[in-house]
């Protein structure tokens, strides 16, 4: 599972005796690589941090500063981008949290249910049902998106978070699904097989056997939704439109509306804002991300 | 491995015998396991796309009664020029963006993965950006990078550049800004690269190094056949992924899809049509054609595969 660099004692050995034994155009060949990847990482990168050095820049320096030097601080940006919209802005990252909340709890939850049963039990169907789940990974929203906005409306539905986390409570994330199975096959079975033996019925297995095991891909799914639900627009665009139920992305894009090109230093701390949760999750979790993508082969 | 490769196992599974009372009592249990998905499957999949394909059917802009008028959504799509447009402005985007965005991928995943020093904070660096790349705090960034007087022009001006283009005003430009924001996110199937790389097994190197081969001729005999079922499968993801790209066209032209519709993404015509003018049999015609021009692409993509795809199994 795990997809860190191994390699074995003996490739170890023979990378360092390669390397002792490189001539100076291997070496040379093999700094110019070095310094290409370096290059374009901070040519990826650069970007991101201008943004975050321009948020605390003035509107004219923004203009003129193409480097990463900050000459003053400006600090208001955040104040005015904070106060910038009907509601302060804490109002719709609390939103968007809530939002991010619930799809978790709902995608942990129905996920994992429907896994334990494609993973582990028998039933009729299966064969088809899993094809179906399998090619639902890959159906176009746009698909659906109109009758589900109909269906929500009346259920008065509209301006509240129920449609973007009632799907995730009926497991429609299918990429979920998929990876949660890949997760549980890797379980021994002889440990189910075993607590079936002790008595266990189907759910005490689940429960207390194959969820404890399956934590890491608990984790991943926790963090791939709070990403996705986070930077989710589409959805949130279509199903939130008073003010008050604005999450961060459609706050964001309102911002930017109402304030057209004039005020980016405002602009730009928001949106660094928004990034940073996405951010700080990438920081603590990126271990299972990367376990995640490489195992199911990503969104 | 993917979902891809399961989909291709499935027809050699066994058939199993369900008239035991233990083999009820577990499908009993695995219906109950399965609710949430059965009723999501019905409610906000299935259902959804069968009313979908009937109001495609009709008028309807869900303040009187949907009106049956057979298929002229369809015949109308084929004298809509705006969309005819979109639909071209998606296919460059989808067919310029993902072979170049899959190439960078392909290459970082190889360049990273020979015997690289720093491995994981290089693949921290390349990866981060795909985690934020769909973002509207990104695609606000990128409407400033690519502004009139935006950061790549303050970059080409300070280098000497004397008339810089004016990217996202520019019809001839704009589109290329959202196609070098989906390459910046190569990250995602760059990892899924290095995955991949890794599982080759290193005797096969060894052995070609015995007997003489070039890195170049190691690439094309040994890496590439046997990472292509992984290149298949981010070819087919990502390209499903870029037809439905929306956020970044949707805030990069400010909603319009413009200047003159050159960012007009198909997915942002069909909220146009459905969300804007609330004329939601055109839309729902709209997305019944994305999803066949989707499952078509799909479906060529599997069909071609059997010629480049090597399987060892």
């Amino acid at each position: 599972m795990t997809t860190e660099t191994v390699h074995t004692a003996p490739q170890q050995t023979l990378i360092r005796s390669v390397r002792k034994t490189m001539s100076p155009r291997k070496r040379a060949l093999r700094l110019l690589k070095h310094l290409v990847i370096i290059g374009f990482g901070i040519l990826m990168i650069y970007p991101l941090l201008w943004m975050v050095v321009s948020s605390l820049r003035s509107e004219e320096e923004i203009f003129q500063a193409p480097g990463l030097l900050l000459k003053t601080l400006q600090t208001s940006n955040y104040v005015d981008g904070w106060t910038g919209l009907q509601h302060p802005f804490s109002h719709y990252l609390i939103n968007s949290a809530l939002i991010a909340l619930g799809c978790i709890v709902g995608n942990l939850v129905s996920c994992s249910m429907a896994a334990f049963a494609f993973a582990r039990l028998r039933f009729r169907g299966k064969k088809i049902f899993f094809a179906i789940m399998l090619l639902t990974i890959m159906l176009p929203i746009h698909v659906v998106i109109v009758p589900q906005y109909i269906m929500f409306s009346q259920l008065g539905w509209i301006n509240t978070f129920w449609p973007l986390i009632v799907p995730k409570l009926l497991a429609t994330d299918a990429f979920f699904v998929f990876l949660m199975i890949q997760f549980i096959r890797g379980i021994p079975r002889e440990l189910d097989e075993a607590a079936r033996l002790d008595g266990c019925g189907y759910f005490r297995t689940f429960w207390s056997v194959i969820l404890p095991l399956m934590k890491p891909a608990l984790v991943t799914t926790t963090i791939f939704t709070f990403i996705w639900t986070w930077n989710d627009f589409f959805g949130q665009l279509i199903y939130l439109t008073a003010p008050e139920m604005y999450s961060a992305s459609v706050a964001l894009r309102s911002f930017v509306d109402a304030t057209g090109s004039s005020a980016w230093g405002p602009l730009f701390a928001m949106s660094v804002l928004t990034l940073l949760p996405v951010f700080l999750v990438f920081l603590v979790g990126q271990r299972y991300l990367i376990q995640g993508i490489a195992t199911t082969g990503g969104k | 491995m993917s979902a891809l490769s399961e989909i291709r196992s499935l027809s050699r599974a066994g058939r199993s015998d369900f008239t035991s009372e233990a083999n009820k009592k577990e499908e009993r249990a695995a219906y109950l396991f399965l609710l949430p998905w059965l009723a999501g499957l019905v409610l906000i999949t299935a259902g959804p796309m069968l009313v979908s394909l009937y109001i495609s059917l009709t008028d309807y802009n869900l303040l009187q009664a949907p009106n049956w008028v057979g298929t002229d959504n369809y015949t109308q799509m084929f004298s809509d020029e705006r969309l005819k447009n979109s639909l071209g402005v998606t296919f460059i985007y989808v067919f310029i963006s993902v072979p170049i965005q899959l190439a960078a991928a392909l290459g970082l995943a190889i360049a990273l993965n020979y015997g690289m020093r720093g491995l994981s904070f290089y693949r921290s660096v390349y990866y981060l950006p795909s985690l934020l790349g769909g973002s509207v705090a990104i695609a606000v960034l990128w409407r400033q990078l690519f502004g009139t007087s935006g950061l790549v022009n303050q970059g080409l001006e300070a280098i000497g550049v004397a008339n810089p283009p004016a990217w996202i005003s520019d019809p001839s430009t704009a589109l290329g800004t959202l196609i070098t924001l989906n390459v910046w996110t190569f990250g995602a199937p760059m990892v899924i690269f290095l995955a991949g790389l890794r599982q080759i097994p290193t005797m096969y190197y060894e052995a070609a190094s015995v007997d003489g081969a070039s890195q170049l001729r190691q690439f094309w005999r040994i890496t590439l056949p046997l990472l292509s079922p992984i290149i298949f499968f981010n070819l087919v993801l990502q390209i499903i992924h870029a037809f439905q790209a929306f956020t970044q066209a949707f805030i990069v032209s400010g909603g319009t899809g413009g200047p003159s519709d050159s960012t007009m993404f198909f997915t942002l015509y069909l909220y146009q049509m459905g969300f804007g003018n609330f004329q939601m049999g055109y839309a729902s015609a709209m997305a019944w054609l994305l999803l066949i021009i989707v499952g078509a692409f799909t479906a060529i993509n599997f069909a071609a595969s059997r010629y480049w795809v090597f399987y060892d199994d």
